[in-house]
């Protein structure tokens, strides 16, 4: 004998994002800090030792941000004109940054006043950074130069002028302490090595380069301009090892992540795409509001900070680890007396008395097995599920019309039910998964209440809201389906004609036909 | 020596029709029983099996009652027109007595001694007439004294009750009751008012008398019963009206005492009425299908029910659900066809509404029932609800799909469901569910056949009648999990003709799909149109391709009882027949009465039979047989290797075979005999099975039983057990080996052949190189275990050598030590 089976409520797997691990990773984050700098944040980077502080530039300062701190610890403001690209030293004690005015300036996070500075750029220096051997630093300008500067006594090493346009982008390698990159507007990204008096390999990229990054390993250089992100072999001599295309505007700053396996590049077109480095597909993506300039990810990922060119800078901080030991520490004695003698095992001699388990019914299953049709639309019709389960109700409705009493059930309903009932028609009748059952019960609505139309404002207004989102519904159909017929007509071009030789062959078939039929 | 030519017989192997009659419990409440077609079963209500089938009549058994005076005997009537007097328990056929005209129902009664009540024809009217039954010698007696009782009575056996001790009989038709006192020879007419009222007329449906009082029952087409009393004065009359049924009452039943009252009708409860009153009464819901007959046992203790759909259901007093006893279960219409589960050999059609039922042939038995539309099934006449319409399995059986839809007059419902087979549970599970795969309504569907290949190949194809068909691939899931789900991959068409059927090549590499009056053949790899053909007269009702040697033939039915058959490597029509002729007005299958079988490659059937059974075939399907069957003669090869089962339009399965009656009946009725025979005493319980089961096994090597596998090694682990104790090496060397002699071997189970089961109008096509292939296949597997015995033994006299050397240089070592 059966038991009542409860109503099944169709489920639509939802379209679009698929959750991911990357989706819940990168999701894992509380909502954005904004704090307003005096101009374009150029370049943000993290201490590398803890408390991962962040140095932030922009115009003509750099400002130190703690952890957590929405005002700056610390600031360094001795620039006469914009400042840029702040850089840290391995070990957190030093920070360089390059200026406007072509000289570089080196700073004690200490103090106050550069501990030195390097001059020698004839324009702007876009660009510096430290070697791996921490005594060196690198520097790129917009003279075209590549420049090598030693700290202890301040001064050049060597100049590199292989460049033939601005360089606006450079890094070191973590693992050779003589070698850097630098990439330049004139599309090419160019690794030098201290130690020869050239450059060592020239990469093209076909684009200005706006970013360079080298991998902790040495071995693979992304380069990014213009709208690509491309991933070249150091190793093989500057082989493309793939080439990213998924901005739609120039692609600005690139960052790994703790890991080493996800590769974030953030782009004028508001968006931070995140890849992975196996695969080189995107695997989420942050939106913006404004154009991004900078963007750099905190050790254990803890902190995503993004730079705009509005001088917004956005602050994300990951969430907590729920705790979960919390939770179940109250949940622990009511479930100790649920399962009171439950993992008693019966002894050979027990007699064992079996009780069925009482099933749960919901409310509306519960009338709908009784057969009490109105009250079980009325049921689905209760805020919380009519708002937030809008499938349940439509699903009853659909149960109700297989049992052929979905007229009887719309039937004979106050004006304020109707009300309800047409509200709901009319705002979820243009969904594709609920249209054919709403449909029908539009027309049963419509039918029933035929008379007494005109008899409240309430109701004839819902009518005219319900008579409006179809009408809507249609025209919107009518456009999609022309656009079809457009693209009906563009695939139809390229499809190629086959109908010639099926002909002949039907046509064999048939004399063949009549043949056989004559022998028989 | 040559083995004289038999004829192929058909034979009925189960799902007939149940509710021919009221069903009876024996005296002591032990066995139920039931006519079933033309034959009386008898179950057994501990243990539902069927004990015993008693068969004799000619035709549909309309009634069964016990002898009023020994309650060890059976009156059974029948529309052949005789009643006979069986002796149940032994199943032996004690009388028969010729009527002469169709008997409709009967009713046997302790205050009339040797006569009974049967309902006879009489023009276009029906009477209910006393039958004599002479006490003459003899098996063959006629019975000619007719009395007529009551004139224009209804043929339906619910129509007519006999009341307390006999004294009145109660008849209703239509709108008019009658009742008739023996003693007083009075007749009095009741009739309630015809007015058609919004649920239906008043019509009288079922009657049915109070054991111990005079009152009346009446169930009525509206849903409504009345119960009348006073009912031997013509006016002063009075009826009380109970009303919870929402259509038909189609059966009542008094308890023993009279103190309550059974109901039920198409809604599938059983409603019990207390006191005859209207505000006490007791449910048993959702019992399966409409209750057609409720019957009491004689001690009260417990009712039973037949549904519509052939199932039994037993009810304890307390209205409980006991039991339920179920061949095939019969469903309005099989809309799936006869398919063959390739796991378990069963075979799978409609069972109870949105069900699947996977019944076993060997046992008559259904395995299990898969829930496949999931909704509750709402018992009520004219509601058009979802229904299943398409299964295929895949080669292996590891997936199942279903169509399921609901006919609507605007849009109708369409959903296609995926099922994975799942080994832990041993069940099917839901693996995807596809609303509206088409937009009109599915017409085939078939899963790409290859065994060898991997899950990766395996490929779904449904056609619509919305002019496409569809090609359905599993796609992995990019959710953590990595879960397969199925998904459309291609979709085609051909001059927006509705595609109507779809078949795979043997080797998977062809897909022909017709549509309307032509076949299209694609390429499953880039779905390309290959080449077309056409068959003018008539759309193409199926296709199949030939296999093995005939792989390239693709063989059609249309319409007008055409078969066409084209050659695939020179794309023409090799053959074209005209299959009868004479039948053009069946549309459900072309064979209608007679079943053609035929080779792909040669133009003449290789068997014809026609008028095969009354009712018309509705369906059939080839089922692989288990161990290939010995044929005597060359022309029923063809039944070697597999046998044709047919389902007729009374949902009764029937089969071709070649053995006689006698050889069918007696393992399953010799098994009965001594079953039967049982003292009850636990401990010759224990002795009885032991050497029964020793007899059967010695009788079993004479006889042709489809064996066991296991029992075929049995002659070899005899002999093994058989040898002296002295000769056997030591029992620790010997156990491994004779487990092992005990393990069915693997081969065999990979070796078992897939299941080519076609459809009723590709049967024909049944290909005899398929049959020779199977054969040669199937000596093979036979082979296999002789020649793992021979190795067993061979390798026993090597160890058996090995240990006597040992134990020979044992003792030599020992002596020279000393």
């Amino acid at each position: 004998m059966a038991t009542y089976k409860p109503l099944v409520v169709q489920t639509v797997p939802k379209l679009g994002e698929k959750i991911t691990q990357d989706t819940l990773y990168w999701r894992g984050y509380k909502t954005p800090v904004q704090i307003k700098e005096f101009g374009a944040v150029n370049k943000i980077d993290f201490s590398p030792v803890s408390p991962y502080n962040y140095a932030v530039t922009a115009s003509s300062r750099i400002h130190i941000y703690g952890h957590y701190s929405q005002e700056p610890i610390k600031t360094f403001s001795r620039f006469k004109d914009a400042a840029y690209c702040a850089t840290y030293r391995d070990d957190g004690n030093l920070l360089v940054a390059g200026s406007e005015e072509g000289s570089i300036r080196l700073f004690d996070l200490s103090g106050r006043a550069p501990l030195r500075q390097f001059d020698g750029h004839t324009k702007a220096a876009h660009v510096v950074g430290f070697l791996s051997d921490k005594y060196r630093i690198f520097s790129g300008g917009d003279d075209y130069s590549s420049n090598l500067w030693d700290i202890p006594s301040g001064t050049e090493i060597i100049s590199y002028s292989e460049h033939t346009d601005y360089v606006r982008c450079g890094c070191a390698s973590k693992v050779n302490a003589d070698v850097f990159i630098t990439g330049s507007y004139d599309h090419t990204v160019k690794l030098f090595d201290a130690r020869t008096k050239s450059s060592v390999m020239t990469i093209e990229h076909g684009q200005p380069v706006e970013s360079v990054l080298l991998f902790p390993s040495g071995g693979l250089l992304v380069s990014a301009g213009g709208r690509y992100v491309k991933v070249w072999d150091v190793l093989k001599g500057g082989q493309l090892l793939v080439s990213l295309k998924n901005h739609h505007k120039t692609v600005t700053c690139l960052c790994l992540n703790s890991s080493g396996q996800r590769l974030l590049s953030g782009s004028l077109d508001r968006h931070v795409k995140i890849y992975s480095t196996t695969s080189y597909k995107v695997v989420h993506s942050f939106n913006y509001a404004t154009s991004i300039l900078s963007l750099a990810l905190s050790p254990e990922d803890e902190t995503i900070v993004v730079g705009m060119t509005n001088g917004v800078l956005n602050v994300k901080h990951r969430k907590p680890e729920e705790r979960k030991e919390d939770s179940q520490k109250k949940r622990q004695p009511s479930y100790r007396t649920c399962v009171k003698g439950r993992t008693y095992m019966p002894k050979q001699e027990d007699f064992c008395v079996s009780k069925p388990v009482k099933r749960v019914l919901r409310k509306y299953d519960k009338l709908l097995k009784s057969f009490q049709s109105s009250k079980a639309l009325d049921a689905v019709l209760e805020p919380p599920i009519r708002l937030y389960t809008p499938e349940v109700t439509v699903a009853v409705m659909q149960e109700l019309h297989r049992r052929g009493t979905l007229r009887s059930a719309l039937a004979g309903r106050d004006e304020k039910q109707i009300n309800l009932l047409l509200t709901f028609v009319a705002r979820r009748v243009i969904e594709p998964r609920f249209t054919p059952i709403l449909v029908t019960v539009a027309d049963m609505i419509t039918d029933i209440y035929q008379p007494v139309v005109g008899q409240s404002a309430i109701v004839d207004r819902q009518f005219l809201r319900l008579q409006e989102a179809i009408g809507k519904e249609i025209d919107y159909q009518e456009e999609l389906l022309e656009v079809l017929g457009m693209m009906d007509t563009l695939f139809a071009t390229f499809t190629k004609k086959r109908d010639a030789h099926v002909e002949e062959n039907k046509s064999n078939g048939l004399a063949e036909t009549i043949e056989t039929n004559m022998m028989n | 020596m040559v083995a004289p030519v038999a004829a192929l017989r058909v034979v009925r192997c189960g799902g007939s029709s149940l509710h021919g009659a009221r069903a009876v419990f024996s005296a002591d409440s032990k066995y139920l029983l039931c006519a079933s077609g033309d034959f009386v079963k008898m179950y057994s209500v501990a243990t539902e099996e069927t004990l015993r089938v008693m068969g004799g009549h000619a035709d549909l058994v309309t009634g069964i009652q016990l002898n009023p005076r020994n309650h060890m005997q059976l009156y059974s009537s029948s529309l052949d027109g005789s009643i006979k007097l069986w002796d149940f328990m032994d199943g032996i056929p004690i009388k028969t007595f010729t009527v002469g005209s169709k008997l409709l129902a009967l009713y046997a009664l302790a205050s009339f001694e040797d006569s009974v009540f049967v309902v006879i024809p009489k023009s276009d009217t029906f009477q209910l007439v006393s039958v004599k039954l002479t006490k003459a010698a003899g098996q063959d007696l006629e019975a000619k004294e007719l009395s007529v009782v009551l004139d224009d009575v209804d043929a339906s056996p619910k129509c007519i009750a006999f009341g307390r001790e006999g004294e009145y009989v109660a008849s209703v038709k239509e709108v008019n009751l009658q009742v008739y006192f023996f003693k007083q020879k009075q007749l009095n007419r009741f009739s309630v008012s015809a007015a058609k009222t919004k649920s239906g007329n008043n019509q009288f449906s079922c009657v049915a008398c109070h054991p111990t009082e005079d009152c009346i029952a009446t169930g009525h087409a509206d849903g409504k019963i009345r119960l009348w009393r006073n009912f031997c004065h013509k006016k002063e009359y009075t009826f009380s009206t109970l009303h919870w049924h929402h259509d038909t009452v189609m059966d009542l039943a008094f308890s023993v005492e009279g103190t309550c009252l059974l109901s039920g009708g198409v809604e599938s409860v059983l409603v019990l009425w207390r006191n005859e009153s209207d505000c006490q009464k007791d449910f048993l819901p959702r019992l399966g299908s409409a209750i057609e007959y409720i019957s009491m046992a004689s001690d009260g203790a417990l009712c039973c029910t037949l549904h519509s759909d052939n199932r039994i259901t037993i009810i304890n007093s307390n209205l409980r659900f006991a039991k339920s006893i179920q061949g095939l279960i019969k469903s309005a219409n099989v809309k799936t066809g006869l398919v063959v589960d390739p796991r378990t050999k069963a075979l799978v059609l409609n069972g109870e509404p949105g069900h699947l039922q996977f019944y076993c042939l060997q046992s008559d038995q259904q395995l299990f029932s898969l829930d496949i539309v999931q909704r509750q099934y709402i018992h009520q006449a004219g509601l058009n609800q979802a229904d299943l319409v398409k299964v295929a399995f895949s080669a292996q059986g590891k997936w199942l799909a279903t169509v399921e839809e609901r006919e609507e007059v605007t849009d109708p419902e369409l959903q296609l469901k995926l099922w994975f087979y799942d080994e832990e549970t041993q069940s099917f599970k839901l693996n995807t569910r596809i609303n509206m795969p088409h937009e009109d309504h599915i017409t085939d569907m078939c899963f790409r056949d290859m065994d060898e290949l991997e899950d990766d190949s395996l490929i779904l194809v449904t056609t619509g009648r919305d002019c496409v068909f569809k090609v359905w691939v599993m796609v992995e899931d990019t959710d953590p999990e990595g879960n397969v789900s199925w998904s459309c991959d291609f979709v085609g068409s051909y001059h927006n003709y509705q595609a109507t059927n779809c078949c795979f090549s043997e080797d998977g590499s062809l897909l022909a799909v017709s549509f309307e009056e032509t076949v299209t053949v694609w390429d499953s790899v880039t779905w390309d149109l290959k080449c077309t053909f056409c068959h003018p007269p008539g759309k193409i009702r199926n296709i199949c391709f030939g296999r093995l040697t005939c792989s390239k033939y693709l063989i059609g039915a249309t319409d007008y009882g055409f078969l066409c058959c084209w050659n695939l490597l020179s794309c023409a029509c090799k053959i074209r027949l005209k299959v009868c002729s004479s039948d053009p007005s069946t549309t459900k299958c072309i064979l209608g009465f007679a079943v053609f079988v035929f080779k792909p490659n040669e133009p003449r059937p290789i068997y014809i039979q026609r008028n095969l059974c009354r009712e018309k075939i509705q369906l059939a399907a080839f089922v692989p047989r288990d161990e290939p069957e010995t044929v005597g003669s060359e022309k029923h090869l063809w039944l070697r290797r597999s046998q044709l089962f047919f389902l007729t339009d009374t949902q009764e399965l029937m089969t071709l075979s070649t053995k006689s009656l006698q050889e069918r009946l007696t393992p399953s009725s010799k098994q009965l005999a001594v079953e039967e025979s049982l003292p009850v005493t636990p401990f010759s319980l224990l002795l009885g099975k032991h050497r029964r089961q020793q007899s059967q096994e010695d009788i079993g090597l004479g006889k042709i039983i489809v064996r066991n596998k296991r029992e075929q090694d049995s002659p070899a682990v005899k002999e093994l057990l058989h040898t002296p104790a002295h000769v056997l090496p030591s029992a620790s060397f010997l156990c491994p080996v004779f487990i092992d002699s005990l393990l069915i071997s693997k081969e065999k189970k990979s070796a078992e052949e897939v299941a080519d089961e076609v459809e009723m109008e590709s049967e024909k096509t049944e290909d005899d190189s398929d049959e020779e292939r199977d054969i040669t296949e199937m000596e093979q597997e036979d082979t296999s275990p002789v020649e793992l015995l021979g190795e067993m033994t061979c390798k026993l006299s090597k160890s058996q050598e090995k240990e006597l050397r040992k134990i020979r240089k044992m003792d030599y070592s020992w002596i020279s030590a000393f």
